[in-house]
């Protein structure tokens, strides 16, 4: 796991699996995200992409909908 | 022994759709109460439930996805548990979403609550192929586990019994908790002992270990109670030396810990028989989310809910309105024909005629919130709100405050009692803020006498486009500038779950119709009430004296005594105030009847020029006679506009105060409106007659 391969969840295309490796952003949202089921090594699918607005992931079973401004502090992998 | 029943309170705890409310209308039926958390405006939903000799106080924490002290939900829920102690604690856990939901789960085994889970929606989880070791998932969670399906009723005697044995095996002590690991347990075990002896009250009330360990994860909340200054500093070493050692915040080690025992306890117990890879779910949303369709169904479906609510209402409004006019008329019949007498006056046009004005509309909220119970209950406002997020973020709100306000093209009521969706305050009180702006229902009957009285046909459709566009844009407006002033501060980020879809059952959408139908009535049936006693008092005092009525006809006098009263009074007082945007003190007193609410306008200008009530069809016809005659087109225009963007009328004002909790807010809006109103009407004005004339 090298950090210079990571890239926000943003830039991530509709279709592909990825794996969280952090959350930078303040306690608030990093402990919503957490109780919601997404925290490092959570693996997600992005269903939706559209570029602007917001975001549809898959994680485990459920289906979320997070703000482009969430989706631009998930560094994933 | 038997005869007196045993009393104890049971909290249901649980996520944002894992069917919590299912489960709390199966153990309650309709015996709910539904209220406010002291101080909050978060609804509080209490229910009695009989069984076995118990009596059980059933109370419907807020949905949470943990416990922290991030959310006012959260913290209502975890307060609610800590300072009323209930006697058992039933999380209710999605089963096919088990890992994420245990989660919750695992925070209230920290807080060492007497625990019974129930797994529900246990059908959807064998569909998908999951299946359950329940004796040893309950053996490793030492909680009792009950499979239960909430929206058919299945489970329920299962998790009754499971209740009261749990309540009645009080004093139990958990064998095994959830383990942080050896550095953390290390802390913990070294702040604990300080907090017991220098915050003993603290640790009495909360637990010693639960308190050190929220103060491990930081917790804003118990931070703030904590008094030694000792403590504080053992507390905040310990955590940089977590940070140290795990190059992380040690809350996040924590959380990963708690996922860690959950996968323990689910490796062994939750077998996968099928691999699914795409659920019907996700196929309905491949349409509906898409990216193209998306908007079009959301649009076709809106104009469905208003198509079935103003369609199929319209009948029971008019038996409503036949029915009304009878009471009116038997209660008039019993004083002689022609009598004035003020008690027949009061009950007729004070009481009946008030209130019966707002519960003529019920049929429509009723419809409305059915289609709103049809929406939700099936998932699909969650995705209207993905939908809709694009564009409403841009006047900084989220995609969830777009309903409401379209529900404000109904009846600014609902939508107020609508916002509860959103979870933000300063989100919240935007949106309820500006729901006036979306023209309401009342509304139409101001432009629909108006419109045909100044513009030619061709003109008349686009005319009432225009004072919706123009409200619809001033809501955009207002709503950015106030996101930009008043109630700044950051936008919530938006996480929201989609539901899976689910086919709503009949009975939760009339609970959750009735629930918000009868709250409507029970305003109907105070504030509103109230109120209209007073205006209709305002109205009718002082009287001028018979020798001055002498002669007239029944118009005539109808119009002196109102011209002598309070509100004619008032009409005549404002009208310098009101001259420089075109208006008379004719419009001026039908203005002030308004606030009442907004179609009594319309009967109010009737009674000003004389004309009979609005109703006779020839009455109307001469009243847009008179209005012709007395004034322009573009004072026609300005009365629309004002009456559009005004102050809203007083039931808007009693729910604005009802959910904000203040009269502060209510009187922001009341008066913040009226005096947007003022400025644009007035700048209308003065550039159309220049412009114009």
């Amino acid at each position: 796991m090298k950090d210079k391969h990571s890239r926000t969840l943003s830039e991530v295309p509709e279709g592909e699996t990825v794996t969280v490796v952090s959350i930078d952003s303040g306690r608030g949202l990093r402990s919503r995200l957490t109780s919601m089921g997404i925290l490092p090594k959570t693996e997600l699918k992005v269903l939706r992409n559209h570029r602007r607005g917001p975001f549809v992931i898959a994680v485990k079973m459920s289906r979320m909908v997070l703000g482009r401004g969430v989706a631009d502090k998930i560094m994933v992998l | 022994m038997a005869d007196i029943p045993k009393k104890i309170t049971v909290a249901l705890a649980g996520n944002p759709n894992s069917g919590k409310t299912c489960i709390f209308n199966m153990l309650t039926g309709t015996r709910q109460h539904v209220g406010n958390y002291p101080g909050v405006t978060v609804e509080k939903k209490e229910g009695l439930c009989r069984y076995r000799g118990y009596e059980m106080t059933v109370v419907d924490l807020p949905g949470t996805y943990g416990l922290t002290a991030f959310s006012t939900e959260e913290l209502i829920a975890r307060r609610f548990i800590i300072e009323e102690k209930p006697d058992v604690v039933v999380d209710i856990v999605d089963s096919s979403n088990v890992e994420r939901n245990l989660y919750l789960a695992t925070q209230l085994i920290e807080m060492e609550v007497p625990l019974v889970l129930a797994f529900n929606m246990s059908d959807v989880a064998e569909q998908n192929g999951l299946v359950f070791d329940i004796g040893q998932l309950s053996q490793l969670l030492e909680a009792a586990v009950i499979p239960t399906v909430g929206n058919r009723g299945k489970g329920r005697t299962g998790l009754l019994d499971a209740v009261i044995e749990t309540a009645e095996r009080a004093g139990f002590e958990r064998t095994h908790t959830i383990a942080y690991g050896e550095e953390i347990e290390h802390e913990l075990a070294s702040i604990e002992k300080l907090i017991g002896e220098k915050e003993s009250g603290l640790a009495e009330k909360y637990g010693a270990r639960w308190l050190a360990l929220k103060l491990l994860e930081q917790d804003g909340d118990i931070l703030t109670k904590l008094q030694n200054r000792d403590v504080i500093d053992a507390v905040r070493k310990s955590i940089e030396h977590l940070r140290d050692i795990f190059g992380d915040e040690p809350e996040t080690v924590i959380a990963d810990r708690r996922y860690g025992f959950i996968s323990g306890a689910c490796q062994e117990t939750i077998k996968t028989t099928v691999e699914l890879r795409h659920n019907t779910s996700d196929l309905v949303d491949a349409v509906v989310t898409n990216r193209i369709l998306g908007l079009p169904i959301f649009l076709l479906l809106m104009y469905l809910v208003f198509q079935l609510t103003f369609s199929i209402g319209t009948y029971p409004m008019g038996w409503l309105e036949i029915f009304f006019g009878w009471l009116g008329n038997t209660i008039a019949g019993f004083w002689p024909a022609g009598s004035e007498h003020w008690l027949k006056s009061l009950l007729v046009d004070g009481i009946i005629g008030g209130v019966g004005g707002v519960i003529v509309f019920l049929p429509n909220i009723l419809l409305l919130f059915l289609a709103i119970a049809i929406l939700e209950d099936s998932g699909y406002m969650a995705r209207a709100a993905f939908i809709m997020d694009r564009l409403m973020h841009k006047i900084g709100l989220h995609g969830k405050s777009f309903i409401p306000m379209l529900i404000g093209f109904g009846c600014s009521l609902p939508a107020i009692m609508g916002t509860r969706i959103l979870e933000n305050r300063q989100n919240r009180l935007t949106t309820i803020m500006v729901i006036p702006l979306m023209s309401c229902g009342a509304r139409l009957t101001i432009y629909a006498l108006l419109i045909p009285a100044f513009f030619p046909e061709r003109l008349r459709g686009p005319m009432l486009w225009l004072i919706y566009l123009i409200g619809i844009l001033l809501a955009v407006v207002s709503a950015k500038v106030l996101r930009l002033t008043i109630f700044k501060g950051e936008t919530t980020p938006f996480v929201m779950e989609l539901p899976p879809y689910r086919m709503p059952t009949f009975k939760s959408i009339l609970i959750h119709m009735w629930q918000r139908g009868w709250m409507y009535l029970r305003k109907a049936g105070t504030v509103i009430l109230g109120i209209s006693i007073i205006l209709w008092a305002a109205m009718s005092w002082p009287r001028p004296h018979d020798t001055s009525l002498a002669g007239l006809t029944a118009e005539q006098a109808q119009q002196q005594k109102l011209a002598y009263s309070i509100v004619g009074r008032l009409g005549r007082a404002i009208e310098p105030a009101i001259r420089p945007l075109g208006f008379d003190w004719k419009i001026g007193t039908a203005l002030i009847g308004a606030t009442a609410a907004k179609e009594v306008f319309v009967s109010q200008l009737g009674i000003v020029y004389a004309v009979g009530g609005p109703d006779e069809s020839a009455g109307r016809h001469t009243l847009r006679e008179q209005l012709q005659a007395n004034y322009t087109p573009l004072t026609g225009f300005c009365i629309m506009l004002f009456c559009l963007i005004s102050a809203p009328c007083v039931a808007t004002a009693a729910m604005t105060r009802q959910e904000t909790n203040s009269w502060g807010w209510a009187l922001f809006q009341f008066f913040g409106l009226t005096t947007l109103a003022y400025v644009i009407t007035f700048i209308v004005y003065q550039l159309g007659s220049l412009l114009l004339y």
